[in-house]
């Protein structure tokens, strides 16, 4: 499954942003195909920022994105936010990408049934997103997202809006279809749990400006059962990862400024 | 066979609200006219137009300077047959006028959002259509138009042209904002699957206007009946085709005061009716979605 071509690489990645935010300083990161990668770090260390540049929404200022090989992704993007059109049903939201492919109609619908199954909202094809609760619009921006079938998916904190049984039925799920799918994931996350339970990596992010600060690989066989939550081997990678989160916000630079860091850093511990 | 998000949440199909759950009001209308915003003004009204008549008859003013509200209707009942076809020709004027404004509003807002260059360089002079006074220019552009057009059309067509300058702008102005005002997450997931311009206008940019839309049509609206009313009074033209602002000006020469207002009245209702049916519209276009349309629930 984990090849060892190279999906993306990303060396020397500056992003500035227009009001002078230094989002990212000087990053690399290289991900494979097959590979399931989470970026872990505390609100504001620029995740989200780096997902949107590997998607190509917005400029970098300086270094580059190099894909491995000559064809493109077929990328699926999950937003932060939901980001549903609210005038539209559940079943014209997740028909968005295929009209714009323009698909025939008949592949479309079963296209459309087959997504709304996989995220189990069968039965609210009609509804408008302000009808439904917030990890049911989030499961239908998922919807969306695999409507077409993608290859590689990058998620921004998909699973953030949910309650921890809800999360956790949800890594599942999405283990066993990273698995028969070979997609290659990028996940964004805060939670360390779900960063150990789901990753072949997980690579540290630090704020102010934003930079990977450990790279950690997670040695465990797929597919992990419930009962890898519970291991020792679980423990301590989640220990290990929390140390490094743990310095990544303490780092001379977040000492340096005052109290805005210090927001930063009770963030990243609740 | 998967089911990624599978079983989780206890809101399942059972309390799927797609048909039978968006509970409708039980009885519709009747409930609605005895609901407090609708008696509530229906009884300032009668209480303001009771002290006025009742002002009126005490004070013995005569019916030249100020008559009550029932002579009002008397004349309004009697003079029918005059002020009527008047205001047609007024609403004739304003309805083209606006159904021209929303169609080049609407046009001119999506121009301006295919390319910031028009519409830097064009939206200071759609600000001038704004800001020019009509009654100023309403006599040059009577004159103009005598020069092109022959006849009776010709103080239509003009009575459009200013009526059309006044209904323009909020429409224009607030289309483009709506136009501006697309989610930017969704901006990035249309660019994401490669959307051409056309598919981004269409399916993102011309929803997330409509409310803006609507709000523009709303102001829009009345300020057509204003301008096509303004005009006519610059204008000042008898003829066949003469509109209400005429009979208003005609009774006030001859001391028609109660025949006056009642021009007025037709004026204001048709100014409340206009906005009303627009209210009405924009209510139902934007029903499901928007947050002006809906009721609360907490
Ligand atoms: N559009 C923008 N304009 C200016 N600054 C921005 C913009 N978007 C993000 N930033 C800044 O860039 C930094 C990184 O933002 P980013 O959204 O990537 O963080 P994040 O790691 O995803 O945080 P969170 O976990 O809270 O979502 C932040 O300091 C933020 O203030
Ligand atoms: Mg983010």
């Amino acid at each position: 499954m984990t090849s060892a071509n190279v999906a993306f690489t990303l060396s020397n990645v500056s992003k500035t942003y227009s009001n002078g935010t230094i989002a990212l300083q000087d990053l690399n990161l290289t991900v494979k195909d097959g590979e399931f990668v989470s970026l872990l770090g505390p609100s504001g260390c620029g995740k989200s920022t780096v997902l949107r540049l590997v998607a190509g929404l917005g400029q970098m200022s300086t270094g580059q994105l190099e894909w491995g090989d000559a064809f493109r992704h077929k990328l699926a993007f999950v937003f932060q936010e939901a980001a549903l059109m609210p005038w539209a049903t559940v079943e014209d939201n997740v028909r968005l990408p295929l009209k714009l492919a323009g698909m025939s109609k008949p592949l479309v619908k079963q296209a459309i049934a087959e997504a709304l199954a996989l995220v189990d909202l069968q039965g609210f094809e009609k509804s408008y997103p302000r009808e439904l609760s917030g990890g049911m619009k989030m499961r239908v921006s998922i919807a969306r997202s695999l409507v077409t079938h993608p290859d590689m998916l990058l998620m921004d904190e998909p699973f953030g809006a949910l309650d921890e049984m809800t999360r956790s039925r949800l890594n599942s799920d999405l283990l066993n279809l990273w698995q028969q799918k070979l997609w290659t994931v990028v996940f964004v996350t805060h939670n360390i749990y779900e960063a150990v339970y789901l990753s072949n990596r997980v690579v540290v992010m630090a704020a102010r400006p934003g930079r990977v600060v450990a790279d950690i690989p997670i040695d465990a066989p797929y597919p992990r059962e419930d009962n890898f939550r519970t291991s020792p081997l679980f423990t301590s990678y989640c220990r290990q990862l929390s140390d490094a989160l743990a310095e990544a916000t303490q780092s001379p630079a977040e000492l340096s400024t005052e109290p805005r860091s210090r927001y930063d850093v009770v963030n990243s511990i609740a | 066979m998967t089911n990624l998000l599978g079983n989780l949440t206890n809101s399942r199909r059972s309390t799927n609200p797609s048909k039978s759950g968006q509970a409708k009001q039980p009885s519709g209308v009747l409930a609605k006219l005895l609901s407090p915003d609708v008696l509530a003004p229906i009884a300032v009204g009668v209480l303001v137009l009771l002290i006025w008549e009742i002002g009126v008859w005490a004070t013995g003013t005569p019916p030249y300077l100020l008559p009550g509200p029932s002579l009002v209707i008397r004349t309004l009942i009697s003079e029918w047959g005059t002020l009527f076809p008047s205001l047609m020709i007024t609403l004739q004027v304003t309805i083209v006028a606006f159904i021209g404004a929303i169609v080049s509003g609407l046009a001119v807002a999506i121009l301006f959002t295919q390319s910031k260059w028009i519409e830097r360089s064009f939206f200071p002079y759609a600000v001038m259509l704004q800001t020019t006074p009509i009654a100023a220019i309403a006599p040059l552009i009577i004159l103009w138009v005598r020069q092109v057009v022959e006849g009776d059309q010709a103080t239509f067509v003009s009575l459009v042209i200013c009526a059309w300058i006044v209904a323009f702008f909020p429409i224009l102005s607030n289309t483009t904002l709506g136009l501006n005002s697309a989610d930017h997450n969704l901006l990035n997931l249309f660019q994401l699957y490669h959307a051409n311009r056309w598919q981004t206008l269409r399916y993102l940019r011309l929803p997330s206007a409509l409310p803006y839309f609507l709000g523009g049509l709303r102001i829009s609206g009345g300020l057509a009946l204003i301008g096509a009313v303004v005009a006519e009074f610059v204008a000042g033209t008898g003829g066949t085709r003469s509109g209400i602002a005429y009979q208003i000006l005609m009774a006030s020469f001859n001391l028609q005061i109660p025949k006056m207002f009642a021009a007025l009245l037709m004026t204001t209702v048709s100014g409340i009716a206009i906005f009303a049916i627009l209210t009405w519209l924009s209510d139902f276009l934007l029903r499901h979605w928007h947050e002006s349309a809906i009721k609360r629930e907490n």
